[in-house]
């Protein structure tokens, strides 16, 4: 025992929302043996600061607040490698899901870029419907502050007819925003 | 075959080739698309991401469009194929859900229909003998390495159609169009997606290793479905060479363009000439290999109505099947005695199969295919012959 370290046991509200979160993912950590499946195959777990199995791990152990503050679940890319190759059936990239979901709810977000990039990308699709990639870059870059990030793909994307100047409205767009909207409302399950 | 069509917001922009011969593989297959009337985004990452319900609202706006018009979806996209499946699992595994989605939407869902992927539906639905019927073209001497990404064939549950570590659909689509495909490892790697945007340190690693994996297996061009990995392995092609300094040069195609090339359209009409990597002359100058005989180019230009796709290799089975059919007519005595070791059993062999033709075919057959089977089907005729003698 000479290396044990005692956790406090996690407390009630703590154990709630873990819950919640696997109920949100579909999913449920005890069935997790930690045998590193998932961070073996994961394509982005070389950036991590937790790979996946330890972010279960944090879980597990009611650790929830470090859970939701990894640098981790930003830098997932929700391919989903590790859910399919689960040998127990956990939906890990689920999860990494709902954790984000989560972080963004507490405003807990450790990764402001991808953050940022959710945001300018939904709010396009909020006010017209569709993706408006042009405006998308330029709300991301001045977001974050790199008013010259691919700006040197701008102009020959342009030439070549991948990039409209104008966004291409939906007609429906009254009913997008009420769906932004009631799904807020009804937000967490 | 009608479908109705999300084309999604890349394929009017950043996918704008995938978009044109999306369209021309449809028409040259006689598919019929109905662009889904006022169609919304599917919300993407960033949806599910944020917000569960938001994620899959935004889909089922579109499918419950679709269901009105009686129709299975067409989503080339490989990321709104992934939502649109998510979607429809969702609300037919989850009753909550399902009136949670319905009342955010304000409109009846209930995923009576199925949303296609181009791979799925080419492999799958129209199938390769029709495929190969239409190749005016072959793509001969092409070396494609097929790369699938994450969301065509992930989650299995959702997707179902192919195996999500070793997907096949692509290859043999590409290979009926008569290119030679790759054996590679990171057929389903990511290729990091919106990170090379809003991550690049993250993103243009995994873009390198797809790009050098591709390399490394032989291939000399990627072909994939979906608009994203397009735009990264690409549009983000130079930059990354730059950081790994490393040159690939290694040019990329929608399935969809090398379909419609290969069945007779220019490259231009679909597209092929905006990309970032040039692709054009790649294509233009496809050699055939010079085997089994030399053959030049020109003779492979001569004979360009001959759908050949793996036709070689078909043509090598055909004349070792045929050698076989020879011998077992000539000599049953000395050939049955390959299938059967046992004597007497292999007299019996002898004796049923001498003058019947179909029996010799199916043994000749296998016994180039798979020399198990032969032996099995062998000690079934056998069998066979000595319950019918000893009903007599």
């Amino acid at each position: 025992m000479g290396n044990a370290v005692k956790l406090s046991p996690s407390s009630d509200s703590q154990k709630a929302l873990i819950s919640r979160l696997e109920k949100e993912a579909g999913t449920n950590i005890n069935l997790c043996y930690q045998c590193g499946k998932c961070t073996a195959g994961c394509p982005a777990a070389f950036a991590m600061d937790y790979p996946p199995r330890q972010v279960i791990r944090l879980l597990q152990l009611g650790l929830v607040d470090e859970a939701l503050s990894t640098e981790s679940v930003w830098i997932c890319a929700s391919c989903e490698t590790c859910s399919s190759r689960c040998p127990r059936g956990v939906d890990i990239a689920s999860l990494m899901d709902a954790v984000r979901r989560e972080a963004l709810r507490q405003n807990k977000v450790t990764d402001k870029k991808v953050a940022a990039f959710n945001k300018a990308f939904l709010n396009g699709v909020k006010m017209f419907g569709r993706t408006y990639e042009a405006g998308l870059l330029v709300q991301y870059n001045t977001a974050t502050g790199q008013f010259l990030k691919d700006a040197e793909l701008g102009l020959p994307m342009f030439l070549r007819g991948k990039v409209g100047i104008l966004p291409e409205k939906i007609k429906g767009r009254d009913a997008i925003k009420k769906i932004f909207e009631k799904a807020q409302e009804k937000g967490v399950e | 075959m009608k479908l109705a069509y999300y084309p999604g917001c890349s394929l009017d922009s950043s996918g704008v080739e995938y978009g044109l011969s999306t369209k021309r593989t449809a028409a040259i297959l006689g598919i019929e698309l109905e662009e889904i009337e006022d169609w919304n985004c599917c919300g993407a990452t960033s949806g599910h991401n944020t917000n569960k319900l938001l994620s899959l609202a935004l889909p089922a706006r579109n499918l419950a469009i679709a269901e009105k018009t009686g129709l299975d979806v067409l989503a080339p996209c490989a990321a709104c194929y992934n939502r649109f499946r998510s979607t429809e699992h969702a609300v037919r595994h989850d009753n909550e859900l399902r009136q949670k989605i319905e009342e955010v939407i304000e409109m009846e869902y209930s995923a009576s229909h199925d949303t296609l992927s181009i791979p799925d539906l080419l492999a799958n639905k129209v199938g390769i003998g029709s495929i190969k019927s239409k190749v005016v073209r072959p793509l001969k001497g092409m070396k494609a390495a097929c790369y699938y990404g994450c969301l065509l064939v992930r989650p299995t549950e959702h997707t179902g159609w192919d195996d999500a570590e070793d997907p096949q659909s692509m290859d043999i689509v590409v290979q009926a169009l008569g290119a030679k495909t790759v054996e590679w490892p990171f057929k389903t790697e990511c290729c990091g997606a919106a990170l090379a945007t809003s991550r690049p340190d993250v993103g243009t690693k995994m873009i390198y290793d797809v790009l050098r994996n591709a390399k490394e297996a032989g291939a000399e061009c990627i072909v994939t479905a979906c608009p994203l990995c397009m735009m990264n392995l690409d549009m983000r092609q130079k930059g990354t060479e730059k950081k790994f300094n490393e040159k690939f040069n290694i040019p990329i195609y929608y399935i969809t363009e090398l379909l419609a090339i290969a069945c007779g359209d220019s490259p231009k009409t679909v597209g092929t000439d905006r990309h970032f990597v040039e692709a054009v002359k790649y294509i233009e100058n496809l050699k055939a290999d010079p085997e089994p005989e030399m053959t030049t180019s020109s003779s492979a230009d001569e004979a360009p109505s001959q759908a050949a796709a793996g036709g070689q290799e078909d043509d090598v089975v055909k004349k070792k099947v045929d050698a076989m059919i020879t011998a077992f007519t000539k000599n049953p005595g000395k050939m049955v005695l390959k299938l059967i070791e046992d004597p007497e059993r292999a007299g019996v062999l002898a004796e049923v199969i001498t003058g019947d033709e179909k029996k010799i075919a199916k043994l000749a057959e296998l016994l180039v295919t798979d020399k198990d089977k032969a032996a099995k089907a062998a000690e079934a005729f056998v069998t066979g012959e000595l319950k019918k003698r000893e009903k007599q």
